[in-house]
């Protein structure tokens, strides 16, 4: 008798324990509702109706006609909501994927080459890494100035050390196993051995790290809006609508919790969605 | 253990101004001339040029850039383009309220942090691990500030029980030091679980179960300060992010710190604040990973014992 | 005849994972007598140190259990007494050595610490210098010197570490000792010391001894008498010179005898035993080994293999079952 052992593909087996864990799903529905709504935002509501100020309006709790209320110039605070929702991930997005391409590279050529270059690179890597990354944010928008192209150079400068680093450990960590040896006694070539062994060993970690950047990236362009220093007014952003909302919030309450709770939903959904592929990834045991 | 300690400091120095360098660079592509801002706009060009000269800035960025760590390195940061106070002084005044919050924050995580998170991984998948698990769930995903509003709301507000804004009382100190800490605490309770996890598993705390010791003797002896380790490296690490959320927590507070400083110069373009106050910053972030780095190396026996001579 | 120290009768222990149930042990009978050395031999996966964790109620929390069966240590019924009483046996009465020394050993507490750690729970009313005389003792006994009793873990070498993790478990003098592949980890040179410092030790202290072990040399050496395990259960047991050299023996030991390359002969090829241990999730039906056995008969398939006793000598297998008890093919 011969027990026969089907070979899953590891993507598969992936998400097969991604779907198991309910939280994960949870996290991937909100974040997949969240999208959508980014994305068709102008299906939902118009732009217009998230900016125009109407001053008759003003200071309305949740009703009826204004689900989530009117901010204190009278705009309607579901429109602005809605539009937040694409700027947050919108800026989210595109800071990860420029710190991540860059990151990447910087990373690979540390780990690939190693040596000298190695070791000039990441001293260099590990300074950028020692300067907490709201500090750095600030200090890119206190010389460039807000403005939504400033924030994202920003937010991304500061994330690069954080995936050069993974790639660079991933390189070093695969280069060192015998079978990479193997592979090059086989006469497997550089670019094979990088695509066939490297890149799907780095990509899980690399995804897991992009996903909770991400949250991060959401929570950090909101608080530079808070403090003025990102992205500005008459743009609805849900951190300067928590900026603009402050004053009056004693008695108007929703200016703030509504916000507050939107930069939750979307920030939670991706801890979520990073902490399952995590644990799907690498299921150590749990038992 | 004092020749690791030089060391340390010692390697401290270059990124120090590694990080002065490269914040001085960004600083440098400010638009805006700091002399017309400072004579305005009624000054004359000869003025104008005469004051240049006289601020150093015709010269090229790498000597600058000598001149101002070399006067850093005297105590002289410059004077404010704003108000033309001293910059080194205002900064001395602000940055302690600053420490504090940042100070208060950490004790507060992790008072509560640690043993919330070994409660839970000895007792893995009961309720208080389940809630604990969201609770830093949640932690992690809300913004400190909204925390702190929120909270103001609530106990300044509506109850009246804690002051809203300013900085005059220890009592100005506890809202902002949780919302502080709430991100902290969150990380804290996690890392300290799944770390504690991983211990629980080792073959080293079969042994002790071996030996007939008792349940608490296994988990506090035997795992719990094997657990701590890399607990105490993660607290270094996200000291900065502290630090950051204690000068956002200052905005909302109104507390007289080192953060609204620094936001209220960027938005003022008063470069030579904002410089000085990111490298105060840069310092402080600094020097606590020294501190935690030494601290790692006097607890866990495998460092400490390749800097302490051993006793025969 | 002399006393029985442990008594393990029809042992099923089990653990249950989000894979599924693992039938580590199933009816599982095993004697051993005071100052007796048994070897248990078996390959990996046999279920041998769940059988010893079983024994000292080490199995992991949640997922292992002992589903079947008796242990009696010494007339204490080791599966139903409580926790409390378990603590008193654990490292006094019978204590454990593990397989990995590199991993067994708490790396932040000096090794006279860990020493002195078993004698502290099991002498309350010694003193501190007298604990710390005996722990001076135990590493000279193994071989340490005492000055080393303030250095770590990992200042030691694999074979040194487990001195260590040897002393720790004979420092209570106990009755029973488990020592799980105690030399697999370490060199074949520093293996041998550490066997001929075992032997002389369990002469010295009188303890009896369960050598889990897969090297039949070691056996050789070492013991009084040899268990056979296969998926889970005994399937022969007997003096070394039964095993070795009886002519009816179990299938599978002869199998593990003919698959140790002979330095004096001239081979080609190395005879192992055909196919794979079973899976301990799904366990074949009958005689656990029929499907890797050159003697298969048709009742092997379906039918569970009683044991024949012959004197000292103990075998599951249906080729010896035939004429009863005492007269063996």
């Amino acid at each position: 008798m011969h027990t026969q052992y089907k070979k899953k593909s590891k993507l598969k087996s992936t998400w097969v324990r991604f779907k198991k864990n309910r939280l994960a799903l949870f996290g991937l529905c909100m974040l997949i509702a969240l999208i959508l709504v980014a994305i068709f935002a102008n299906f939902i509501v118009s732009y217009d109706t998230a900016i125009t100020q109407v001053m008759a309006d003003r200071l309305q709790t949740p009703n009826a006609q204004h689900i989530f209320g009117t901010d204190q110039l009278g705009r309607d605070m579901f429109a602005r909501i809605i539009y937040g929702a694409r700027t947050s991930l919108f800026v989210g997005l595109l800071t990860i994927i420029i710190a991540l391409t860059f990151g990447s590279i910087i990373g690979a050529v540390a780990g690939y080459y190693g040596g000298k270059i190695d070791n000039v690179i990441m001293r260099f890597v590990d300074v950028l890494m020692a300067i907490p990354s709201m500090l750095l944010a600030i200090s890119v928008v206190a010389a460039l100035g807000t403005g939504l192209v400033n924030i994202v150079i920003a937010m991304s400068v500061s994330q690069i050390p954080r995936f050069a680093r993974i790639v660079r450990s991933s390189i070093l960590s695969i280069k060192g196993q015998e079978f990479i040896e193997a592979a090059k006694a086989c006469g497997s070539s550089d670019a094979r051995i990088i695509f066939k062994h490297i890149i799907p060993n780095a990509i899980g970690p690399i995804i897991v790290q992009a996903t909770l950047a991400m949250g991060t990236m959401i929570l950090t362009v909101s608080s530079l809006s808070f403090v003025g220093l990102g992205i500005e007014p008459p743009s609805p952003e849900w951190g300067s609508m928590l900026a603009e909302g402050k004053d009056k919030m004693r008695y108007f309450p929703h200016l703030v919790t509504i916000p507050g709770l939107a930069i939750i939903t979307a920030v939670l959904s991706l801890n979520l969605m990073g902490d399952g592929l995590r644990d799907a990834l690498d299921p150590r045991l749990k038992n | 253990m004092l020749k690791f300690i030089g060391k340390r400091l010692l390697m401290l120095i270059p990124v120090l101004l590694g990080i002065s360098f490269i914040i001085f660079a960004i600083m440098s592509f400010t638009p805006g001339d700091p002399v017309r801002m400072k004579l305005g706009d009624a000054a004359s060009e000869e003025e104008v040029m005469a004051m240049r000269e006289e601020m150093g800035l015709n010269d090229n960025f790498l000597v600058q850039y000598v001149r101002y760590v070399g006067n850093a390195l005297h105590g002289d940061f410059g004077k404010s383009y704003r108000n033309n106070i001293d910059v080194f002084g205002e900064i001395l005044a602000r940055f302690p309220n600053t420490l504090k919050l940042a100070f208060w924050g950490i004790v507060i995580s992790i008072t509560i942090g640690i043993p919330v998170g070994v409660i839970s991984a000895v007792k893995q998948y009961s309720i208080i691990d389940h809630v604990s698990t969201i609770a830093a769930l949640l932690m992690t995903s809300l913004p400190s500030f909204w925390l702190g509003l929120m909270m103001m709301l609530l106990f300044a507000n509506t109850l009246g029980w804690l002051p809203a804004t300013g900085a005059d009382s220890w009592k100005n100190f506890i809202m902002p030091s949780i919302a502080v800490a709430a991100t902290s605490l969150a990380t804290l309770i996690r890392m300290t679980r799944s770390t504690m996890l991983e211990v629980i598993r080792q073959d080293y705390i079969r042994t002790a179960r071996a030996k007939g010791a008792s349940e608490k003797t296994v988990i506090f002896k035997h795992a719990l300060r094997n657990a701590l380790l890399p607990v105490v490296t993660v607290i270094g690490i996200n000291f900065g992010t502290l630090l950051g959320g204690a000068m956002i927590a200052e905005t909302v507070f109104a507390i007289p710190g080192l953060g609204s400083l620094m936001i209220a110069s960027v938005r003022a373009k008063d470069t030579p604040m904002v410089m000085a106050s990111v490298l105060f910053v840069a310092i402080a972030v600094g020097l606590t990973n020294l501190v935690v780095d030494i601290l790692y190396a006097y607890i866990d026996p495998r460092i400490k014992s390749q800097y302490v001579g051993v006793k025969r | 005849m002399a006393d029985k120290l442990l008594e393990i009768k029809d042992l099923s222990v089990e653990y249950h994972t989000d894979d599924g149930t693992v039938y580590a042990v199933n009816g599982l009978d095993l004697t051993v007598e005071k100052g007796q050395v048994l070897g248990l031999v078996g390959e990996t996966g046999a279920g041998k140190t769940t059988m010893a964790l079983s024994i000292l109620r080490l199995l992991p929390e949640r997922i292992g259990k002992i589903t079947k069966g008796d242990i009696y240590l010494d007339g204490i019924d080791i599966v139903h007494c409580s926790e409390a009483d378990m603590k008193l046996i654990r490292g006094n009465k019978a204590s454990m050595i593990f397989q990995d020394p590199m991993t067994s050993l708490n790396p932040i507490l000096t090794v006279g610490d860990q020493i002195a750690e078993v004698l502290e729970l099991h002498n309350r009313d010694q003193s501190k210098e007298e604990i710390q005389k005996r722990v001076d003792e135990m590493l000279s006994l193994v071989g340490i010197s005492p000055e080393r009793k303030n250095d770590y873990p990992h200042q030691f070498s694999g074979g040194m570490k487990q001195r260590v993790v040897i002393a720790i478990a004979l420092a209570c003098t106990p009755e029973l000792l488990l020592a799980d592949e105690p030399t697999t980890a370490l060199d074949v040179t520093i293996q041998d010391q550490v066997l001929h410092m075992m032997r002389e030790l369990k002469e010295k202290l009188d303890s009896a001894m369960i050598l889990i072990t897969h090297d039949l040399g070691v056996v050789a050496n070492n013991c009084d008498s040899v268990a056979i395990m296969y998926a889970g259960e005994i399937i022969e047991y007997g003096r070394v010179e039964d095993i070795f050299e009886s002519e009816n023996r179990h299938p599978y030991t002869v199998g593990l005898f003919n698959s140790i390359p002979d330095l004096t002969q001239k081979t080609k090829r190395l005879k192992p035993i055909e196919g794979l241990m079973p899976d301990p999730s799904n366990l074949p039906s009958g005689c656990t080994f029929h499907d890797r056995c050159p003697h298969c008969m048709e009742q092997c398939k379906t039918m569970k293999p009683l044991a024949v006793t012959s004197g000292t000598h103990m075998v599951r297998c249906h080729l010896f079952e035939k004429s009863g008890k005492d007269t063996v093919v």
